[in-house]
This record gives structure tokens, sequence and C-alpha cells, in this order.
């Protein structure tokens, strides 16, 4: 065959459509295209839903809650962010609360046992929980152990630890507020000291706590959004992790390495520094978690429920955002409309007087049904 | 005659008491397509992976271009312009056929974004992919950011291929690129291959299918017992000579 009737052939063969693309795939295999490609929409349907139902319910005064709702999961959503990435990696993290709950722990004990600033103590539970995620890492990429066993045990482990490190005390808010009020920093409300801010350069200043209504609009409406630093810190944290996962080659490579790790290792990745990287970012996200536990509680409790409950909230958020559990999908704004929506329906049940149980079984019912959304999105690859 | 690109002389790599390479003689000319085809372990895939750096040999020498190489890693092998496709096709499904296509050697944003903020210059690396794809005649494929398990077996076959041709400078290897492919399929990928060595890159092919063979190759490495056997030309033998060989039913004549 010579090179001109080649060039001809192949010529002719691009002409024909080998594989042309359904255009008229229906109403739903739109949908299920649209969503394959924005995983984050389903938890935003619903929570907006939600968010809708409840109000239209309870009036006006379920949306000005919702500041309320933010605070509410500030911890449970800063865990979340640390699950999702674990999770894009295809494997699960236990162990998050624990660690949340052992760097606030470190935090203040440093701080307080040994006299240090409270900076000092503040890098130190960063460095811990760091240092307790990349052991976790270094078990999973390096001995190949199971993420779930892992993290099984380390969950065990950081909480004994947690327990016979603290001596079992806790150290109260009084004494925090005293000496330390840096570490309660992200309890604190921007909002409200920008109004006392704005009033003290008039002239105005308040006795005691500020009436939430004065002769300014603005400065109302500015008080009652009632935010943290704490919550301003986990929108922060998801954003630049959104960025992180879509816009930078390491983001590429967590979805890579969760999709299918030998086939990322062939195209050129560096699966295990990846895995490594995974763990030890989600184990500093969780000291966060930590740090805004004790703005959050004010004082520093060894046996603060998330050490328990932390991790099964944690990946609750996760599912019902919408990020598969196989890895390699879904968006990290997903966990936190996912952890959103278990806060919308806690306090939304709740203000309408219903029993909590319906909270857990409503919750029940959204994981399995994310599930199956799930599975159905997956359908497209088949 | 001219240089062989790629060759080995001597090639030994034992498993224990198994031999599956021993003293292996191997040569890659300039331009040319040459299939290595050889019976279930007798030592091809041993061979190709000593090749593209995911074996090491205990013993005998590589040369790339005349000088003597020694690949640590399937990176390492791809550094020095040798890219390989594998039967996997080595693709991350849930993700884009851009992301695929620079996996492992992104491309960042100039200046400070890139810098500062690791930005990925998407738009940089889309429009490359869509003139790789389009060079090889694969425009069928509209979007390119179209996750790659929404593409058929042979669509996926020619991003993969178009990767190794767009980075693979020297020598690209093809490992049984048509076994799960349909017959229309398979005609396309054959397309790609003669595509390929029409702009200068010679391909190492791996294959079990004889007519697919015969059709595109230029030489026929023939494998057999851990070592070449002979190299024959397609056109002095038969598909059923080329099958003798390999099962060992009949010898070549001594050249």
């Amino acid at each position: 065959m010579t090179s001109a009737d080649h060039e001809s052939t192949v010529r002719d063969r691009r002409e024909e459509a080998v594989a042309a693309f359904e255009e008229n795939r229906g109403i739903l295999g739109r949908i299920q295209h649209t969503l394959h490609v924005t995983p984050a929409l389903v938890p935003l349907i619903v929570l907006t839903a939600a968010i809708i139902g409840f109000t239209w319910y309870l009036g006006a005064r379920f949306p000005e809650q919702l500041p309320l709702i933010m605070q509410q999961v500030q911890i449970v959503g800063v865990l979340a962010a640390a699950q999702s990435l674990i999770i894009l990696t295809a494997g699960i993290d236990l162990s998050v609360g624990a660690i949340a709950v052992f760097s606030s722990v470190v935090i203040g004990q440093v701080t307080f046992r040994y006299g240090l600033p409270p900076t000092v103590g503040i890098m130190a539970g960063l460095a811990v929980g760091s240092a307790i995620g990349a052991i976790s890492g270094w078990l999973v990429s390096r001995v190949k152990l199971p993420p779930f066993i892992v993290t099984l045990g380390m969950w065990q482990i950081v909480l004994a630890t947690n327990y016979l490190y603290s001596r079992n005390e806790t150290i109260r808010s009084r004494a925090i507020q005293d000496e330390a009020p840096m570490l309660q920093w992200l309890g604190a409300k921007p909002n409200e000291q920008l109004v006392n801010w704005i009033e003290a350069s008039r002239g105005i200043e308040w006795e005691r706590r500020r009436p939430a209504e004065t002769d300014s609009a603005v400065l109302d409406f500015l008080w009652a959004t009632n935010i943290t630093y704490g919550v301003l810190v986990m929108i922060a944290l998801v954003a630049i992790l959104a960025y992180a996962l879509r816009s930078t080659a390491w983001g590429r490579h967590v979805y890579a390495v969760g999709d299918d790790p030998e086939a990322a290792e062939l195209a050129g990745v560096n699966v295990k520094r990846t895995l490594m990287s995974v763990y030890i970012l989600a184990g500093a996200i969780c000291a966060i978690a930590g740090w805004i536990m004790i703005g959050r509680f004010g004082s520093v409790s060894p046996s603060a429920s998330t050490g328990v409950v932390g991790n099964i909230q944690s990946i609750t958020a996760v599912v019902i955002g919408g990020i598969s559990l196989f890895g390699g999908r879904g968006s990290i704004w997903g966990a936190f409309f996912g952890a959103l929506i278990v806060g919308v329906f806690e306090l939304g049940l709740r203000m309408a007087g219903a029993n909590a149980q319906w909270t857990y079984l409503l919750i029940g019912m959204l994981i399995i049904g994310a599930v199956a959304v799930d599975q159905w999105i997956r359908k497209v690859s088949a | 005659m001219t240089e062989p690109i790629l060759s080995a002389t001597g090639l030994t790599k034992r498993y224990g008491k198994v031999v599956a390479l021993d003293r292996c003689e191997f040569e890659l000319y300039p331009g040319e397509v040459l299939a290595v085809i050889g019976d279930n372990g007798a030592g091809k895939s041993t061979l190709i992976k000593a090749l593209s750096g995911a074996v090491q040999p205990d013993a005998g020498k590589i040369r790339l271009e005349g000088r003597d190489v020694r690949f640590s890693s399937p990176n390492d092998a791809r550094e020095h312009g040798i890219e390989t496709v594998y039967q996997t096709l080595a693709m991350s499904p849930a993700l884009s056929i851009a992301d695929n296509m620079f996996m492992g050697r992104e491309l960042r944003k100039p200046g400070w974004r890139g810098k500062w903020f690791r930005r990925l210059d998407k738009g940089r690396m889309r429009e490359f992919s869509r003139a790789k794809l389009s060079e090889l005649g694969l425009m069928t494929i509209q979007n390119i950011d179209q996750p790659v398990e929404t593409l058929s077996g042979g669509q996926r076959q020619g991003v993969a291929v178009a990767r190794a041709a767009a980075f693979g400078s020297k020598v690209i290897i093809l490992d049984e690129p048509t076994a799960a492919l349909g017959v229309k399929e398979s005609r396309r990928v054959l397309d790609l291959i003669q595509d390929v060595r029409s702009r200068g890159i010679p391909i190492i092919l791996i294959s079990h299918n004889m007519p697919h063979v015969f059709e595109v190759a230029d030489r026929i490495h023939i494998h057999r017992l851990g070592k070449r056997l002979t190299v024959i030309d397609p056109k002095d033998y038969t598909m059923s000579d080329a099958v003798a060989f390999m099962t060992g039913a009949k010898e070549p004549e001594a050249a």
C-alpha cells in the first residue's frame, strides 16, 4: 500500500461516524449526564428544597436561624472536608473525630500544663494531628493495610491516648477566657466585633450585652448575621480544597488515585506520595476542627462526644454530599452541603416540635437515597 | 544499513529458577513497525517490560540511539522518550480526556498563578489534546472534557495512543492494542498505527492477532523460549509459517 493510498483511506474513514454520541438522550438521560458532570448538584437541590420546605412550614423564623445552623455544623463540616479527601482516594477515615478531640486536648494542655504561649499550643495541636495522619498514611500507602482497618485501630489508639495524656481533666471555659483567649478565637463573632467597633468609633458604648435593636437597620442586620470565625474558617477551607482538587495537579492526582491506583501509577502519578499527602492533610484539618471545638464549646474536654460520633457524622455528610465511597468521584462542596442538610433537618424538625427520632429516620433515608443516586450516575460508564 | 534506534543484547531475566529471558537480542529500526509475537509464556511480555522500564534485567544491555541506558522505572523510560500503551490503557475513567492526556505531567499556568497557586493551564492542555487527537483523525470525539468512561473501547485506545504519540518522541510500545476491540474499532487502531509510523515514530507492536500483525508490521520478531528465534519479513512468509515458528513446529533456516 502506498502512502498516498493510505492517506486517502484514512481520510475517508475519518468521515465515518465511528461513535457519534446520541444527541436525543431523553430528559432522564440528560439529567443523568448533568449530575455526572456536577456531582454537588443533588445535595444542593436537597438542601435548597429542605430550606424552602421548612420556611414554608415554620415561617420567617426558620431562615433567621441559618447562621445558627452554620455554627452547629462547623465541626462536622470541617471533619467532613478531611473525610472527603480520604474517601476520594477510595479510603475511609474512622479516626477523624478522635484526632480532633486529641488535638484540642493537646492545644489546651500545652498551653495550660506547660505554660507555653497559645500560639505554640495551636502549632502543637496541628503537628500532632498531621503526625497521626502521617502514621495512618504510611500504614495505608507503604504497608498496604486497608484504610478501614488502619483508621479503626487508630480511632481506639488516639482516643485512649487522649484520655491517658489528659488524665481525663477538663480545662474550664473561664480559665481559657482569662489566660489564653486566643484558643477560643474561632468562637468569636466578627460581625459583633465589627458593629461594636463602628458604634465605638461613633462614640456609642453599650453597657454589658449590646441589645439587638439599635437605631440603624444595617447594624441590626450585621448583628443578626451571627457568624463565628470558625464558620468562616470552614467555608474558606472548603473553598481552598475545592480549588486545589479542581485546578492543581495534586487534586487531579487525588482523583486518579481514587479512581484506579494502578492506572495512575502507570500514567506517571506517584501514588504513595499522593496518599501520604492526603492523610497528612486530613490529619491537619482534623486538628483545625479541634481548635474550632474549643471556640464552640469554650472548654477543652477529652470526653467530647465528637470523638465518638464525629466519625459517623462526617461520613454521613460526605455520603449525602454525593461523594462516591468507591473513590474518584464527587466534589467537596457536596460534602459541605451534606453537612448543612443534616443541620437543617436537625434544627428544622426540632423547631417544628417533632420527635428527634424523625431526624435520624430522615437522615438514614437520605444516606441510602444518596448512594442509590451515585450508583445510577455511575451507570453512565457502563 | 541504518543503526537501530533501540536495541538489546544478551538480555537475561530470571524469576527464581524460571528463565524468562535467555540472552535475548532485539533491534528496532527508525520508522518501522516491529511486531513481537510469541506463544504464551515465551517471555515476550518480560522483554517488553524490560524495554519500557517496568522490569530490570539481570544481565544484558539496552541501547537507545547508540547509547547505553538503564531504566529504573516506567517513568525513567518515559523521560528517555519511550512511551508504552498498556493493555489496560492506564487511564482514569472518571477524569476527562485532557486530564488523562496530561496525567503525571500537567502544565501549569505561567506567571504567579502557576507559581504561587500551582494553577493548571487547562486551556493549553485542552488545546494540545484536541490538536493531538485531530492529528490522528480522532475528532469524532466532540468534547475534550468528557470523562474517558463515556468513550467507546476504540476511542479510549485512540486517546491512549494519542497520548503516547504526543509525548513518545522516540519509540512507542503498543501492548495488545486490538485485543479488546470489535472489527471496526480494530481497523481504526490499525490506521492509527500507520498514521503514527508515517510521522516517523517507530512502533513495537505486541499482538496475538496474526492478520493484524501481517497487515501493519514491517518486520516480525518471533519470540520462543525466552529468546529471539528469528525475525521475518511478512512478505516472505505466510501466517501459518509464523505460527509454526512460534510453536516450534518449524525451524527457521540458518541465516
